[in-house]
C-alpha cells in the first residue's frame, strides 16, 4: 500500500501547494490564519460560568446561580422545557421542539457558551464572573 | 347563442403574436456556466455536515473560475443565478436559508471585485478565495446576528466558521488554480 501511485500522489501535495502559491498567497494565508486564532482567543474564553440566563421571545426569563442542583420549568411557545442546572453546569434536558438541536447540545459549562432552541424561543447563555461582549448586548 | 356572447365587430380581438427573445452567445455561456454552479450546489446540499451551517462552498470554484476567465460581470450572473435557482430547486425561496445564502454570495462578490485589483503577479486564486470565504461567512453571520438569532451567543461559533472559511478557501482557491492550468 505504501508503494501505491495514489500515496505517493498524496506524499506530493504539500510540495504542490508550495508550488501553487505565489508570495501574496503565503502573505494572505498567515494573516488568515493569525485573524482565526485571534478569533479563538477572543472569542472563546476558557473562564467556568457562574450565571445561567434564559431568555423567553426576546426578553430575558430569569438568571440562576449554576452553584446549585435544580430543574427549572419553562414554558416556551410549544410547550414546557425542562432546564437543569447541576454541578456548575446547565443544559435544556427536555424540549417540545421538534430538532431537538437544544437537547443534543448537551451540558454547558464555560462562560459564553449558549444554546439556543428557535422553535420553542427559549435560550440558555452561559454568564462569567465578568461579561465579556458588553457592548453587543442590549 | 345569446346575443351578447356573439363578437359582433364591436370587441376588437387582440392576436397575441409569438415574441422570441432574443438571446446572445454571452447568455447562453452564463446559462451554462450558472448550470454547472447550480449542480454542485446541489451535491453539497445533499452530503451531511457535521456541524449545522460549515460547507465547502464548491459552487465557488465556479464563481471564481468564471471570474477569471470571463471577467466580474459574467462571475457576479452566474453567482447570484446560481443562488436564485438552487433555492427554488431545493425548495428554499425567500426561506432563511435563502437569505444566508444570497447575503453570502453578495459580499463574497464584494470581496472579488476588489480583490480582482490585486497584482496578478503576486496574488492568485488562493488570495482571492480565502478572501471571498471570509466575506461569505461575514455577510451570513451579520443576517443571522441581525435577523435571525438577535443573541449575543452567536459570537461563539465565529471562530469555527472562521475556521472553517480559511479551509475550504485555501482547498477551492487551488482547485480553481489547477483548472485554470487545465483548461
Amino acid at each position: 500500500m505504501l508503494n501505491s501511485p495514489l500515496f505517493n500522489k498524496l506524499l506530493a501535495q504539500p510540495k504542490l501547494l508550495a508550488k501553487q502559491l505565489l508570495i501574496g498567497d503565503w502573505f494572505v494565508l498567515l494573516a488568515s490564519l493569525l485573524f482565526v486564532i485571534y478569533l479563538f482567543n477572543t472569542l472563546w474564553s476558557n473562564e467556568y460560568a457562574t450565571k445561567v440566563q434564559i431568555r423567553l421571545g426576546d426578553k430575558i426569563y430569569a438568571t440562576y446561580s449554576l452553584n446549585q442542583q435544580r430543574e427549572i420549568h419553562v414554558h416556551g411557545k410549544l410547550g414546557d422545557a425542562i432546564i437543569s442546572i447541576a454541578q456548575g453546569k446547565a443544559r435544556f434536558a427536555k424540549s417540545p421542539c421538534h430538532t431537538q438541536y437544544c437537547v443534543h447540545q448537551g451540558w454547558l459549562s464555560r462562560a459564553g457558551q449558549a444554546a439556543i432552541c428557535l422553535p420553542n424561543q427559549i435560550s440558555l447563555e452561559l454568564l462569567g464572573e465578568n461579561k465579556l461582549y458588553d457592548s453587543l448586548n442590549y | 347563442m345569446p346575443r351578447d356572447a356573439r363578437n359582433d365587430g364591436r370587441v376588437k380581438i387582440l392576436k397575441l403574436k409569438p415574441t422570441h427573445i432574443q438571446t446572445t452567445a454571452d447568455d447562453h455561456r452564463i446559462a451554462k456556466l450558472a448550470a454547472f454552479a447550480i449542480a454542485l450546489h446541489m451535491v453539497e446540499a445533499v452530503i451531511p455536515s457535521p456541524l449545522p451551517g460549515v460547507k465547502p462552498g464548491i459552487a465557488n470554484i465556479v464563481t471564481l473560475y468564471v471570474l477569471y476567465q470571463y471577467g466580474f460581470a459574467t462571475a457576479a450572473w452566474v453567482s447570484i443565478l446560481r443562488v436564485f435557482a438552487s433555492s427554488l430547486l431545493l425548495g428554499q425561496f425567500l426561506s432563511p436559508t435563502f437569505a444566508l445564502s444570497l447575503s453570502g454570495a453578495i459580499l463574497s462578490l464584494a470581496a472579488l471585485w476588489l480583490a480582482m485589483r490585486l497584482p496578478k503577479k503576486y496574488f492568485s486564486t488562493v488570495s482571492l478565495s480565502i478572501l471571498a470565504a471570509f466575506a461569505h461567512i461575514a455577510g451570513q453571520l451579520l443576517v443571522v446576528r441581525l435577523w435571525l438569532i438577535p443573541h449575543a451567543g452567536v459570537s461563539y461559533l465565529i471562530p469555527i466558521f472562521a475556521l472553517a472559511a480559511l479551509f475550504f478557501g485555501l482547498i477551492n482557491g487551488l482547485i480553481t488554480a489547477k483548472l485554470l492550468t487545465k483548461m
